[in-house]
């Protein structure tokens, strides 16, 4: 479980390590019912305040990508997010309406990226589990 | 320890005066066991003088302070054998090696742990032989460090520890204050400019101005409610008014409002007067802190 976190990024920390843990499941690199780094040891490694670790956990495991095992550890959940269809559109419309934006400055077309996100895509499928 | 309050440290209406100027005003603060508590503000803020009544090294002329419990000045004895205490510029007797040094530090502290201390020194990669004279001031902070955590102190104080030292020796002193909390459950002062660190390890904030405490919250509180709204209104805003708000600047047409509230409560009200909202923004402490400090040099009134 290699998570980084990046100062100066403006990003709090607990999100990092959650946007960070998604990325790991979503790209097939923790599978579901691993078991995650103890907060402690997390903690210790991200030179982190545990409650950080904690929070970030407590978030995960509420959208439904983790799930506890009292006195055994935080695992990955099976599947789907716990989040309502409605609140996941809300969401990912979010993040697309910025990325356009962006894209927009950037002077790449909406075909472009498209074409981006679709090989993407493909290559978070294939799950790279070496990397 | 006071088995009726869980609060390592109890300072209530602290008031300290150095001939005319006011170094702490009226300051009330509370360290719960087991938190990494940080303190935040700039140069000539207030925060060593605090650390100082902590030690026992200043008498409280109003108010009053308490550790573990006691008076930290009535009981000097009791308080600093379960302190860790590292400032910015150690007293190094450099002849010493460092070695010799440690047991020096042991004599002061009935609980020190000499398989501790050997261990901390070497988790520090360093070479117990060697003269302090001869150690780069990175090295010289380790050695500060592993003698404020050799006793296994029940309250480890920084003061800031990492002011002009190298990212390595850095990335120690944090991986002390975590070791502190994560393993024993024991408490941490961390007094920092380095506000990224402070971001990271820190469960409370205590930011000070000019010896008066100008926010103290869970970090989690000040990460969550510090906002920039950028928005567009016709006319004069008020913004003294708004609960939260603490500072504005009129910025072509457009206003910029730095906040410390519920970001949906306020924007809702915001709206309800008229204005548009054109962007929210989360602030990082580094920021949050900036625009708190600007707040005291803009005149009160913007047109």
């Amino acid at each position: 479980m290699n998570l980084h976190l990046t100062q100066h990024s403006g990003v709090p920390p607990y999100l990092q390590i959650i946007s960070q843990i998604k990325q790991l499941i979503a790209s097939g690199r923790l599978n579901v019912d691993q078991e995650l780094l103890p907060i402690r040891v997390l903690a210790e490694k991200l030179l982190i305040n545990p409650n950080t670790v904690a929070r970030a956990y407590r978030e995960l495991e509420t959208a439904g990508w983790l799930y506890t095992k009292r006195g055994a550890g935080t695992f990955v959940a099976a599947g789907t997010t716990a989040f309502s269809a409605e609140t996941c559109r809300k969401q990912i419309r979010e993040r697309v309406c910025a990325l356009l934006v962006e894209a927009a400055h950037m002077n790449i077309s909406v075909a472009e990226l498209i074409k981006l996100i679709r090989e993407m895509g493909n290559d978070l499928g294939k799950g790279d589990k070496e990397s | 320890m006071n088995s009726t309050d869980n609060n390592v440290v109890d300072i209530r209406h602290l008031t300290r005066r150095f001939n005319d100027k006011a170094a702490l005003q009226d300051v009330t603060v509370r360290i719960p066991r087991g938190q990494v508590f940080g303190i935040v503000g700039e140069n000539g803020a207030g925060k060593t003088t605090l650390i100082k009544h902590i030690l026992g090294l200043y008498r409280a002329q109003h108010g009053s302070v308490s550790v573990f419990g006691m008076d930290p000045v009535k009981h000097p004895k009791e308080v600093l054998s379960r302190i860790g205490y590292l400032s910015e510029q150690p007293d190094f007797p450099e002849w010493m090696t460092i070695a010799q040094f440690m047991n020096y530090m042991a004599a002061f502290y009935p609980n020190w742990d000499r398989q501790y201390a050997a261990q901390l020194l070497e988790m520090a990669s360093l070479d117990a032989r060697k003269k302090i004279r001869e150690l780069s001031k990175g090295q010289q902070a380790r050695v500060g460090l592993c003698a404020a955590q050799a006793h296994r102190p029940e309250l480890l104080v920084l003061d800031e520890p990492s002011s002009g030292l190298d990212p390595v020796a850095r990335r120690e002193i944090l991986a002390a204050v975590i070791r502190t909390v994560v393993h024993e459950g024991r408490s941490v002062l961390l007094s920092s400019h380095l506000l990224e660190e402070v971001e990271r390890v820190c469960d409370h904030l205590l930011f000070f101005s000019n010896g008066e405490v100008l926010l103290s919250d869970s970090m989690e509180a000040v990460l969550d409610r510090h906002y920039q709204i950028t928005l567009r209104r016709p006319g004069q805003l008020e913004w003294q008014a708004l609960p939260g708000v603490f500072n504005a600047v009129a910025d072509n047409g457009e206003w910029q409002l730095f906040c410390f509230a519920d970001i949906d409560q306020l924007t809702g009200l915001l709206q309800l007067q008229g204005a548009q909202i054109l962007d929210t923004r989360r602030l990082s402490l580094n920021e949050a802190f900036l625009a708190r400090s600007s707040q005291r040099h803009t005149p009160g009134r913007i047109a």
